[in-house]
């Protein structure tokens, strides 16, 4: 799943465990590692570990098994204020009795920077994000973007090599939100700092990150890019959370050379690409995007795989076309065509034929 | 990241632009849609919302302006109040209005005169000892010179009075003087003299609230002012006699009105005699033969026979009596305070007096107001502070544990709280004390000797302990309730950002919780400035609050208008203290929750 760690690693988690009350772990057996300048998103539902995993981090709680690294050196002992790694919190957690400027010389005051060394270093951070002028407002007169703005300002104005975000878009409107993924993205790259940043929204994971960790029940499901993450989900958990996803199930009836062929709870044989599948007569979900269905035959190339299905209903999206089919029995098989001049506009009862390429068809585990 | 300059500064950064159409927006009202101003129309919907909200706390409203601010403002409306001296005696102190006190002259003849009437009038009506009372609270020994010159006076010119009544026996013969006095036309002046009385004997007239009451829905007894004396002065023996029309009109008055009885039954005054003896001596002979009324011969022979009967001055008579009233001290006092309010009590309060010459401080061993003023601060201030020291970390604690742990701990707060007050401070005493618990354990632990036990009771310190404990809760809570408003991201923020423990607490937690601070300072403080059972019990005599001394001159020496004075000062500084707290801290900082 995820590489141990190496000489390189930036930050590494050496088979980490969080338990709170001593019965249940939290976090089990955590094991991660990424090189300096990476920007790795931590995704995963609530309760999954991913934000004590932050935390364990940042020093705010304490790991109850095993190491964690900062460039090569166990933290496990090192107080929060001492590790030196700048942190975002989810409601920015700006000091509201001091103005802008005051909240962002907070860290230089306490590392004994000088005034003028200070003033200098706040002017540039407030720069950096475009909020010059703001120096002497009180957040609770900012917006929650400016706010937003602020807090990232703070945590990057002692220069750490290591920022944490903990969801720190989460309050913010769609449209800003979506505006401030591409600003901290930058300002990431542009500084060449490592960042850890916990979402739970899947869409922020895939358009900020250099890599991906996807977590649930305390472990990482799957630890790749964005693309790999999408394409090749690696169990039948990352595939449901990630993007959408047409799901059937079936049984393995053979399985050899990178192919097999499953038979599903309809009755159907198709054949599949076995991901954590092993040997015939194991239950297992098929997975297939909706996008990689085809409607037009002529579109299909060789080796595809075709079934009967019966349209439900059709949904105008604009750029799409989103269609609810019944395929095998189940009625919540979906497919998104493109709204293109050429393309068929499906109607309810129609019965159709539908098929996709054997390699996108990921068996996967049945849990 | 071009466009995200335009886009940071239009999220909702307030523009001068933006206050100038708002401005613009006020010259001209908006509309609602059928023309009349927005306000207006809105105005009138929540006028209805309004009525009902005023509806529903109308009943608390009543009942706490009745039984709680009427109460309070009369009460501190008698720090100024003072009618008692010209009421009980009008005429000396109409009389005393042209006597110079600087000088060391006496007051002449003429008011030595009126105090007699007036004192007369007063012993009749058992007020003087009230009065003498009032009076002793500016000049010491008054109260006895009034109730010892109130037994004398019946045995003042003696002699006069008995010639009249062994002249012939119709003259101790109650009517023989009613149809003497008795006529028409002096309904005025028989109203006139009803007023003294009444205010003499402080009853009060029906208000036409009352007659309304009275005439339609209760039937009350006959109002003070309307009661038939059985009486109707002869404006003729008025002209004739006019000190004997006076005091046989307060006679009957009081002995009416007071007594209950029958003029017709009762013997006139001593003072009603005197009164005759003055008028005949003073009266032409002619114009005493040209009365009316069948008694006219009678009264120029009692002029004649008077004429030997030797009258000594009302003011030797007085001096007779008590020598301090050839002095001009008590004369002093009744005209300092003969006007209707007065400041006196005020400047007792603030350890002063008046003299003729203006207000100026007691002596210095005399003063003892300012001291405790200054010592109820002080004590407060130092209960206000101890609360701070032992509140805060109990109040940090409990809004850092997790919810179950900090209701139990929030039960131990509160647990004083359900106890009686008296029982906690009780307590006290059982613990400090000299036999009590703790010099016991420090006797026994031989921290201390058994002769040299500490003395924690009946001092400032046992009032400091006691109040402490008691007041804090109310430090407590308001801390928590704000300290629990403090997201925990702020703490893990700063120190993620380099700062220390101490640092992230005194630099960022600290000033956060400081409207908790203040809310419950101000509430201790203003509890604690006018705590009154716990000093009271624990202590002792230095231990003492200002409230005590009120508390004194309510139930034991009686002086209400100096109790309402010094709470009126108490009142004073307390909202003098709030406003100065609103100014530098802001009373919209002071949070007591959310």
């Amino acid at each position: 799943m995820a590489e141990q760690g190496n000489g390189e690693a930036f930050v590494a988690f050496e088979r980490v465990q969080k338990s709170y009350d001593g019965e249940t772990l939290v976090v089990k057996d955590l094991n991660l590692s990424m090189p300096k300048g990476e920007f790795l998103t931590m995704l995963g539902p609530s309760g999954s570990g991913k934000t004590t995993c932050l935390m364990m981090l940042a020093g705010f709680e304490t790991a109850t098994h095993g190491d964690i690294l900062l460039d090569g050196v166990s933290i496990n002992n090192i107080p929060p204020h001492k590790r030196g790694i700048g942190m975002v919190f989810q409601n920015y957690a700006l000091f509201p009795h001091m103005t802008v400027a005051e909240n962002l010389a907070f860290p230089l005051e306490v590392r004994k920077i000088g005034k003028a060394e200070r003033e200098k270093k706040v002017r540039h951070a407030l720069d950096m994000v475009q909020m010059g002028e703001f120096g002497n407002r009180r957040p609770a007169q900012l917006s929650g973007g400016q706010q937003q703005r602020i807090a990232l300002a703070r945590a990057l104005v002692f220069e750490p090599e290591l920022v944490l975000m903990d969801e720190p878009l989460g309050a913010l409107d769609k449209q800003l939100r979506e505006h401030m993924q591409f600003e901290i993205t930058n300002l990431a790259h542009d500084l060449g700092i490592t960042v850890v940043y916990v979402t739970h929204d899947q869409t922020e994971a895939l358009t900020m990150s250099d890599r991906v960790a996807v977590f649930n029940d305390g472990r990482i499901q799957q630890l790749a890019a964005p693309d790999e993450l999408y394409e090749r989900p690696q169990n039948s958990f990352v595939a449901q959370f990630i993007g959408e996803n047409n799901t059937l199930e079936g049984t393995i009836q053979d399985i050899a050379d990178g192919r097999c062929t499953v038979r599903l709870d309809g009755g159907e044989l198709i054949d599949a690409n076995p991901i954590n599948v092993t040997k015939p007569g194991e239950r297992t979900r098929v997975s297939i995007r909706p996008e990689r269905v085809e409607i037009n035959k002529d579109r299909l190339g060789e080796g595809a795989h075709t079934l009967k299905a019966k349209v439900l209903e059709f949904v105008y999206m604009g750029d799409i076309f989103r269609t609810r089919l019944r395929v095998a029995g189940k009625d919540d098989f979906v497919i998104k065509t493109r709204n293109a001049p050429d393309q068929v506009r499906l109607k309810p009862g129609q019965d159709i034929e539908i098929g996709w390429m054997p390699e996108d068809c990921r068996a996967l585990d049945a849990h | 990241m071009s466009d995200a300059t335009s886009n940071a500064n239009t999220i909702d950064a307030p523009t001068p632009e933006k206050g100038i159409a708002a401005a613009e927006a006020k010259n001209n009202p908006v509309l609602a849609a059928d023309g009349t101003p927005l306000k207006k129309s809105l105005r009138r919907a929540l006028r209805a919302q309004k009525l009902r909200a005023l509806m529903l706390i109308a009943p608390l409203l009543i009942f706490v302006l009745v039984t709680f601010i009427a109460p309070i403002l009369d009460m501190l409306f008698r720090s100024i109040e003072n009618q008692i001296v010209s009421d009980t005696l009008p005429r000396t102190t109409s009389q005393l209005s042209e006597w110079d006190p600087a000088t060391d002259e006496l007051p002449p003849e003429a008011v030595y005169e009126a105090f007699y009437y007036d004192l007369f009038a007063a012993v009749e009506a058992r007020q003087h000892t009230r009065l003498g009372q009032r009076l002793n609270y500016e000049n010491t020994g008054v109260s006895s010179l009034f109730r010892g010159s109130g037994r004398d006076l019946d045995d003042f010119r003696e002699d006069q009075v008995e010639y009249i009544e062994d002249f012939s026996p119709e003259w101790e013969d109650a009517g023989y003087w009613l149809s003497l006095m008795s006529g028409e036309g002096g309904e005025d002046f028989l109203d006139t003299r009803r007023d003294a009385i009444l205010a003499l004997i402080r009853e009060s007239k029906r208000s036409p609230l009352g007659d309304l009451w009275c005439a339609t829905i209760a039937t009350c007894a006959t109002a003070p002012e309307d009661i038939d004396i059985g009486y109707t002065p002869s404006a003729e023996v008025i002209d004739l006699l006019p000190r004997t029309s006076e005091a046989y009109a307060d006679f009957a008055l009081i002995t009416v009105l007071e007594e209950e009885d029958s003029i017709a039954e009762e013997e006139p005054w001593e003072a009603v005699y005197v009164a005759l003896a003055q008028d005949l001596a003073e009266t032409p002979e002619s114009e005493l033969a040209a009365f009316s009324g069948p008694q006219a011969q009678a009264l120029v022979d009692l002029k004649a026979g008077l004429a030997d009967v030797e009258a000594q001055s009302f003011r030797d008579l007085f001096a007779q009596s008590d020598d301090d009233w050839v002095t001009p001290s008590p004369w002093r006092t009744i005209q300092t305070y003969a006007p209707a309010y007065t400041t006196g009590y005020f400047l007792n309060a603030a350890d002063m007096q008046k003299t003729p010459d203006g207000p100026e401080f007691r002596p210095e061993n005399e003063r003892i107001y300012g001291l405790l003023l200054q010592r109820t601060m002080f004590l407060s201030l130092t209960i206000t502070f101890s609360c701070i020291l032992l509140g805060y970390p109990i109040a940090y604690l409990l809004s850092n544990l997790p919810m179950r742990t900090a209701n139990l701990l929030m039960i131990l707060v509160l647990l004083p709280f359900w106890t009686s007050l008296l029982v906690r401070t009780s307590a006290w005493k059982v613990m400090l004390q000299q036999q009590g618990v703790i010099n016991d354990v420090l006797v026994w632990l031989g921290l201390v000797g058994d002769g040299s036990r500490l003395v924690m009771i009946n001092n400032q310190f046992g009032t400091i302990v006691a109040m402490t404990h008691i007041l804090l809760p109310f430090m407590i809570l308001p801390m928590y309730s704000v300290m629990s408003t403090i997201p925990p991201s702020y703490v893990r923020a700063a120190k993620s950002l380099g700062a220390t423990n101490w640092t992230t607490f005194w630099r960022v937690y600290f000033p956060q919780s400081v409207p908790g601070i203040g809310a419950g300072s101000i509430l201790v403080f203003i509890l604690s400035i006018g705590y009154y059972i716990t000093p009271e019990i624990v202590g002792g005599t230095t231990g003492t609050f200002i409230s005590n001394r009120i508390a004194y001159h309510i139930s034991s020496s009686l002086n209400w208008g100096l109790a309402a004075a010094l709470g009126s000062i108490l009142l004073v500084v307390v909202l003098a203290l709030y406003w100065a707290y609103d100014r530098i801290v802001g009373i919209d900082n002071v949070k007591l929750g959310g």
